[in-house]
């Protein structure tokens, strides 16, 4: 099966031999093409039939909880966490950045842009919360409880003294332009560092 | 197995030798790189995936080990070997003391994990294996297969480790005393020197049905029995076995005595008592792995297992991330309270053969 393409990215940009943790890696797909490169890669999972299958497939994961779990990491244990998705989900994202950060010295964060130009249309025309590919379910059931856009994201980085080591910005499953991607890009994947 | 050479104790006392009754299943391969050690609990023993030979009944793991199954005897050559202090083959108070030719009782040292790990070892030394491809354990098992990962690291590739903790809380040493204090008041306990005459089976049925029930969990128990009464269509205001729940710990704690030594019970549920992984290492379990930062580790909770709680996987977990070590950790769902791991649970399934086929 072909990975979601910012898996498929991210995959292709970690190098071979490093230590990786992928943080919400569901059922250990990114894990599975990450370790076929000879990457040692293990993960954490909040949902325990994701953990399960993963397991089961052979991978080391742990049944924990981006929000609260991330501290039970000594400081530089990877030399990559990854967060493919999941950061507009978490409760702090500052703070979940932070501990990616701490764990590893560099990171992969990526995330759906909410000022993407169909979203925009969306609450311009009809002034209603969009439901789209990668945000598909409505305001009162998403676990999506801090939408940000790639400008908000830049920001926070600034904010924080973190640097942008590489970026990439998804329009469905198409590279669109850094200067653009405030509107054009559906999706943008960052790797980030302490500079 | 007899081994001729002492067994030093934690409790600074040796056995001068040591007979440990195994049984194995599979082949071992010519590399001798495809042993995988089961641990079995408190009142299990080495009839793993064979039938029991006093009770007949099949294997306390046949549903996990054996051609095909999760810890598939095709591929492994799993071994599993009574355990010190145990009453089916190895040395335990049952044993006749070389010394005097009369039963060991009371006379056979208080022993700990770590000392049944060690007489372990000391079979796979006799074996001629070096390395283990797994170390598995549920339960006291899982205790094992913990002290094996702190002693003896560079010889385990993986340990999968289920309903289990790195030590005994106060309520787990709570529930054994209560069984032991039920052995101790049996009148036929006889300060442990009852092998000539009747042994104290009243008190160690008691003991396992108290322990029987830290076992299961509460809506286990409701579903299985609820309030029903046992053969009858009312209360009788007596003392007999009224309901279901009654008559079913009765037969549990009878069944048991024909089966297992009271001293053993004593013996064994003393060394659980014992175990605190980290006590040793300046109560830090972390120090406890420190060498075990290459072995790949899989532990496994269940959510209605109050004897042996999701939280006290969880610090294990803690303490092996705090060292680098691949961990793997789920609390699976099961109703069954902490006998999840011996019952049909297939995620488990799942998980023990992919923890495996990785090794670990």
């Amino acid at each position: 099966m072909a990975l979601r393409p910012d898996l498929a990215i991210i995959a292709d940009a970690v190098p071979a031999g490093t230590r990786v943790l992928d943080v919400g890696c569901g059922d250990g797909t990114l894990i599975a093409a990450l370790r076929d490169k000879g990457v040692d890669a293990r993960g954490l999972e909040i949902d325990p039939a994701n953990v399960t299958a993963a397991i089961a497939r052979g991978q080391s994961v742990v049944q924990g909880d981006a929000n609260h779990d991330l501290g039970e990491y000594p400081a530089g244990a990877f030399d990559y966490a990854i967060l493919s998705q999941t950061l507009q989900t978490t409760e702090r994202p500052d703070r979940v950045i932070e501990e990616l950060l701490r764990i590893a010295p560099h990171a992969f964060v990526s995330f759906p842009n909410f000022a993407h130009w169909r979203i925009r249309l969306a609450l311009l025309w009809n002034g209603r919360m969009p439901v789209t590919r990668l945000l598909p379910v409505a305001w009162y059931e998403t676990p999506n409880i801090h939408h940000l856009t790639v400008s908000d994201f830049r920001e926070l980085l600034r904010e924080r003294g973190i640097v942008v080591e590489r970026a990439w910005y998804l329009s469905g499953d198409r590279p669109t332009s850094a200067a653009a991607a405030s509107w054009r890009a559906e999706h943008a994947i960052f790797l980030i560092s302490r500079g | 197995m007899t081994i001729d050479r002492p067994l030093p104790l934690d409790s600074g006392q040796q056995l001068a030798s040591v007979t440990i009754a195994y049984q194995s299943y599979g082949t071992l391969n010519a590399d001798r790189s495809n042993a995988v050690l089961v641990c079995h609990a408190l009142t299990g023993d080495q009839y793993v995936a064979c039938d029991h030979p006093t009770t007949g009944k099949p294997g306390w793991w046949a549903r996990m080990v054996g051609p095909g199954k999760p810890i598939d005897t095709d591929r492994y050559f799993v071994l599993c070997a009574n355990v010190l202090g145990s009453c089916m083959g190895t040395s335990g108070p049952a044993t006749v003391d070389p010394a005097t030719g009369a039963p060991f009782g009371m006379g056979f040292p208080v022993i700990t994990i770590a000392d049944m790990v060690r007489a372990q070892a000391m079979l796979l030394d006799h074996l001629g294996i070096a390395r283990l491809h797994a170390v598995v354990g549920g339960s006291m098992g899982g205790m094992q297969a913990l002290a094996w990962a702190s002693a003896y690291p560079e010889r385990l590739v993986s340990a999968i480790v289920i309903a289990s903790a790195a030590r005994h809380s106060a309520q787990n040493i709570a529930f054994h005393e209560v069984g032991r204090q039920a052995i101790m008041a049996d009148p036929d306990w006889q300060g442990g020197q009852y092998y000539a005459a009747h042994a104290p089976t009243k008190g160690l049925a008691v003991a396992r049905m108290a322990a029987h029930i830290t076992y299961l969990s509460e809506a286990g128990l409701t579903e299985k029995f609820g309030r029903r009464l046992q053969a009858r269509d009312a209360k009788s205001f007596g003392f007999d076995a009224d309901f279901q729940v009654e008559s079913y710990l009765r037969y549990q704690g009878l069944a048991f005595t024909d089966r297992f030594d009271a001293n053993a019970y004593l013996y064994i549920t003393r060394a659980m008592d014992y175990f605190d992984l980290a006590e040793a290492h300046g109560g830090r379990l972390a120090a406890a792995f420190a060498g075990a930062g290459d072995v790949r580790f899989t532990l496994v909770s269940f959510d209605t297992d109050w004897l042996y709680p999701t939280a006290e996987s969880r610090r294990i977990v803690q303490a092996l991330q705090s060292v680098g070590a691949a961990a793997s950790f789920v609390e699976l769902s099961a109703p069954f309270g902490h006998d999840s791991f011996l019952l049909d649970v297939p995620a488990l399934d799942r998980l023990v053969a992919g923890a495996l086929r990785n090794g670990g």
